[in-house]
């Protein structure tokens, strides 16, 4: 598909760099520049066609021993010397108050480059071909009268970053990134069940347009519409506690909900208070806190090429790598960028990120994957007396500590005496963090490993919403409380 | 020239350049949202980070033969240079065009008039502001953020419309932390808005802070899931009320299965008559206009003692379903949003609410919602902040917070047992991308029956 045109941007970052630093005593500059196509089709008709072209300057400045920001979309000479002003004036006004101070440690003067994998750029395919595909998706999905609704939706992403400072950092890295979604509504009189591709937005992968296999998409496709009618058919979920086997695209969300943010080391800090709230996690738990069961290994792992948040460098010049947090259950490290490092005293990863040119970074989880076991699927159903398997997600709350949470699915089959049996709609399980990961009692293999990723992860004052991806493999949990829907 | 008059002069002319170069069976509108803006975020009464944001995005809605395309761009405020990218926008807009299928609910563009609404005023000086609230709250653990400066929204068409609005403002989103005699974290949320920031309200209003945080040092109660009567301050009943902006009154969404109210709607089940919610932009909160240029009706009623009496209506789905627009607004990830909600307050007397309550749980903030079942209309969440176990109308004690599930069909009807006489306002606080205009006003609650679970 052809990459929309616009009018380039002249800006040449290293003389813009240069004709800044005398503004501040340090100065950092991001560009970012991101263009995203956002094509989808309502029951084989277009329902959205929207292109989205951000571009601009973040500039960080250090005045009195105080770092701020400042972020302008004109990039003319004028328009970044403005931005720097501000910025210093920012830096000066909060000096006496601030809550740590700056040091040009936090900024390593790195460089070098990244780039993620595309094998078949966006061009490849034309937007009447992609518009084509999507309106045999939703024609797979229609698999009966009874779906009465299918959407198909794919957003491809092209996104650049250039981070430079004054104290000689010099990183420039690209991504393409691909987003899918498709799903299907089915509707018998009152009843209505929906089913996508592994939920709503969790198909989420780097890579050009190779990640997208269109026979193997219709398939899917027909699949999902045919759940969604075994689900408007299907009784519901019982309300008890049993096994609970979990997919990878559920995992995906136990692992960023119950792991990453309760290990993010500003929520530790207390930064996120106001908004997104605090952490059970206590700065004395790390290497002490046997966090779940000895089968419990996760990882920050921005290595693996086709994850959603992979990269190589983050937003403060760290060089980025893999890293476990939890190794046989016990907590070893915490998500923090080295500004948390220092403020806390404790290791942390490569995770300073922003949303975009016009938000600050601040410690993000980016890929966060648990580690394979050893069990096949069918040993981990067979060993299963009295259990159900969920995948999907479909609902998500947790309480501002981290501990208390409530996920729902899409879609759910019994197990029964080592065997998966009926399916059963609406279901939904609730736990506690510590609790809930200390009785994870089987691990999927390699086999059963899925790699997924949302581009929503919200947090942050002001807010953003950034990319993260999260690899797992099926995993068992014992004793879990469940329950269905109505009332 | 000020950034909102500078604004306003850089969309009419991109607007006259790119409608001139429409050929005659094209159509285009393009909207404009910028702002120029301060962001301080605190901990500890500290800067943590401080931010200035300064900048415009335009939106090119472009129409052709039954087809519609959309593109955005962050502008560099450079005439020149803009209406440059503008023109590829265009070209690349009739490319993508002409390369699509047929949208049979792409609406033609129309002229809905002209409107202008200015509200220009000075942002106070960042270090003012810093050192006034550093010094009222030395002796407390105050996180929170602050947000000043100037908020821009304009809509032009080549059918001749024309609309914008602008306004300038603060809002300060706080909390304030104590530890109890158990060693428990307790926390109370503060709000404070409006034209014009003035340090003088921020110290009233962290008096009244601290004697509901003395309150919360005492020993908190664990209490067993379970049924309970309950007063929802009104800042927990304004997320029940951001929830229902995900689909809940949204006509699209209710054709298509989305609604978790549907039930309501087609009059399967009924909700309180102490219940009426309707869309008031007489709040003052943002602009009337949607990004299509359509402007709402003043009020917009939805419930009216419990019977429902409008859905929210955008031109797409007024299209698609044969109905009359009433102007709203869809969002990124849902369809026809509430942009100015309120419900009416009912006839308890604020302060006698918890004498009302006689026993129960004082609920002063929801957080994290969702649907558990959407279907049943029965959401999930949180109990958050300044939450009390009530007995005989006195508070008791705080309480470890508790996580509920129940329906909107028992909280809005069977339990609904009165609502305050007082309702609060709450201007909006989101800053993704940019920050959000519009906000709710709302009442307290009283239930005679909430399910907590965990």
């Amino acid at each position: 598909m052809n990459a929309p045109q616009a009018a380039p941007t002249v800006v040449d970052p290293l003389s813009a760099l240069s004709r800044l630093a005398g503004e501040a005593d340090w100065i950092g500059l991001r560009f970012v520049e991101e263009t995203s196509q956002h094509r989808a089709v309502r029951n084989g008709r277009p329902e959205r066609n929207q292109v989205h072209r951000s571009h601009g300057a973040m500039i960080e400045a250090v005045a009195d021993g105080q770092l701020a920001y400042a972020a302008t979309s004109d990039l003319s000479e004028t328009g970044l010397r403005d931005a720097a002003c501000r910025a210093v004036r920012l830096a000066r006004a909060s000096a006496r108050h601030a809550a740590a101070g700056f040091s040009e440690g936090l900024r390593p003067a790195v460089r070098g480059e990244f780039a993620g994998p595309c094998e078949q750029g966006f061009d490849a395919l034309s937007l009447a071909e992609l518009t084509a595909k999507l309106v045999a998706a939703c024609a797979r999905l229609r698999v009966s009268d009874r779906i009465v609704e299918t959407s198909a939706a794919i957003v491809l992403t092209e996104h650049l970053s250039h981070y430079l400072t004054s104290s000689g950092a010099d990183i420039e890295q690209r991504f393409h990134l691909i987003s899918q979604n498709f799903m299907a509504t089915a509707r018998n009189g009152p009843e209505i069940q929906r089913r996508s591709l592994n939920g709503p937005v969790a198909r989420c992968l780097q890579g050009g347009l190779e990640v997208l296999d269109f026979e193997r998409i219709f398939e899917e496709c027909e699949r999902a519409g045919r759940e969604a009618l075994e689900l408007l058919d299907a009784d519901d979920c019982p309300d008890d506690t049993r096994d609970l086997l979990l997919a990878p695209d559920q995992m995906l969300l136990q692992i960023h909900e119950s792991v990453g943010h309760p290990l993010e080391l500003d929520r530790i800090l207390g930064d996120e208070r106001n908004y997104a709230g605090w952490s059970f996690v206590k700065p004395e738990d790390f290497g002490r806190l046997q966090y779940g069961s000895p089968l419990m290994n996760i990882s920050f792992d921005p290595t693996l090429p086709s994850e959603f948040a992979s990269y190589g460098f983050d937003d403060c010049g760290n060089r980025a790598d893999r890293q476990y947090l939890i190794r046989n259950g016990l907590l070893l490290r915490g998500l923090g960028s080295l500004e948390s490092q220092a403020r806390l005293g404790l290791p942390g990863v490569a995770n300073f990120r922003s949303a975009g040119w016009n938000r600050a970074p601040i410690d993000r989880m980016a890929n966060l994957n648990l580690d394979p076991g050893d069990s096949t699927l069918d040993e981990m159903i067979a060993s299963v007396e009295r259990g159900i398997y969920m995948s999907a997600n479909r609902s998500w709350s947790i309480d501002d500590y981290r501990r208390k949470f409530q996920f729902g699915c899409e879609y759910a089959r019994l197990i029964e005496d080592g065997r998966l049996t009926r399916v059963v709609r609406n279901p939904n399980y609730r736990g506690v963090s510590i609790p809930f990961w200390h009785s994870l009692k089987m691990v999927g293999n390699r086999e059963s490993f899925g790699i997924f990723g949302t581009p929503f992860c919200g947090k942050g004052e002001p807010n953003q919403m950034i990319r993260v991806g999260h690899a797992s493999p099926h995993c068992l949990f014992s004793g879990v409380e469940i329950f269905g829907g109505g009332r | 020239m000020s950034f909102a008059r500078d604004a306003h002069r850089l969309l009419e002319r991109l607007s006259d350049g790119a409608f001139a170069a429409l050929r005659p069976w094209e159509a285009a509108s393009l909207s404009l949202a910028g702002e120029d803006q301060t962001y301080l975020r605190f901990n500890a009464g500290k800067i943590r980070q401080a931010t200035g944001v300064r900048q415009l995005r335009l939106a090119l809605d472009f129409r052709s033969q039954d087809r519609q395309v959309r593109f955005t761009t962050d502008l560099s405020g450079q005439e020149t240079q803009d209406l440059c990218s503008l023109h590829a926008m265009l070209a690349q807009a009739r490319s993508e065009a002409a390369a699509l299928p047929p949208d049979p609910f792409a609406t033609p563009l129309e002229n809905h008039g002209q409107s202008e609404e200015w509200q220009e005023g000075e942002s106070p000086a960042t270090e003012g502001v810093v050192e006034q609230i550093a010094t009222a709250t030395a002796d407390i653990d105050f996180a929170g953020l602050f947000a000043t400066g100037l908020q821009v929204r304009g809509v032009r068409n080549s059918e001749g419309q024309s609309h914008w609005y602008s306004a300038s403002g603060f809002f300060l989103d706080y909390s304030l932390f104590t530890v109890n005699s158990e060693g428990e974290n307790k926390a109370v949320k503060g709000l404070l808005s409006g034209a014009d920031w003035n340090g003088a309200r921020l110290s009233a209003a962290l008096d009244a802070d601290r004697r509901l945080l003395a309150q919360l040092q005492y020993p908190s109660r664990a209490l067993p899931p379970g049924e309970y009567r309950v007063y929802l301050a009104p800042a927990a009943v304004a997320h029940l009320v951001d929830l229902l902006s995900w689909g809940a009154v949204s006509y699209g969404a209710w054709k298509k299965g989305g609604s978790a109210l549907r039930r309501w709607i087609e009059g399967e089940v009924p909700l309180s008559e102490k219940f009426s919610l309707r869309e008031n932009f007489a709040l003052g909160l943002g602009p009337r206009f949607n990004s299509c240029g359509e402007i709402a009706p003043m009020t917009v009623p939805i419930a009216d003692r419990g019977k429902p009496k409008n859905l929210l209506i955008g031109a797409r789905s007024a299209r698609e379903y044969g109905v009359v627009s009433n102007g709203a607004e869809s969002g990124p990830w849902s369809e026809e949003q509430l942009r100015s909600p309120e419900i009416l307050p009912g006839n308890l007397p604020e302060r006698d609410a918890l004498k009302r309550l006689d026993s129960g749980l004082y609920i002063g903030n929801l957080h994290y919602l969702n649907w558990s079942d959407l279907q049943s209309a029965r959401l999930t969440g949180m109990t958050r902040y300044a939450c009390f176990l009530v007995e005989h109308g006195e508070i008791v004690a705080p309480i470890r917070d508790l996580r509920f599930d129940d329906s909107l069909y028992r909280i809005f009807g069977t339990e609904l047992e009165a609502l305050s006489d007082e309702a609060r306002l709450f201007p909006a606080t989101d800053t993704y991308e940019q920050r959000s205009l519009g906000g709710a006003k709302v009442p307290g609650m009283l239930l005679s029956g909430f399910r907590l679970t965990l």
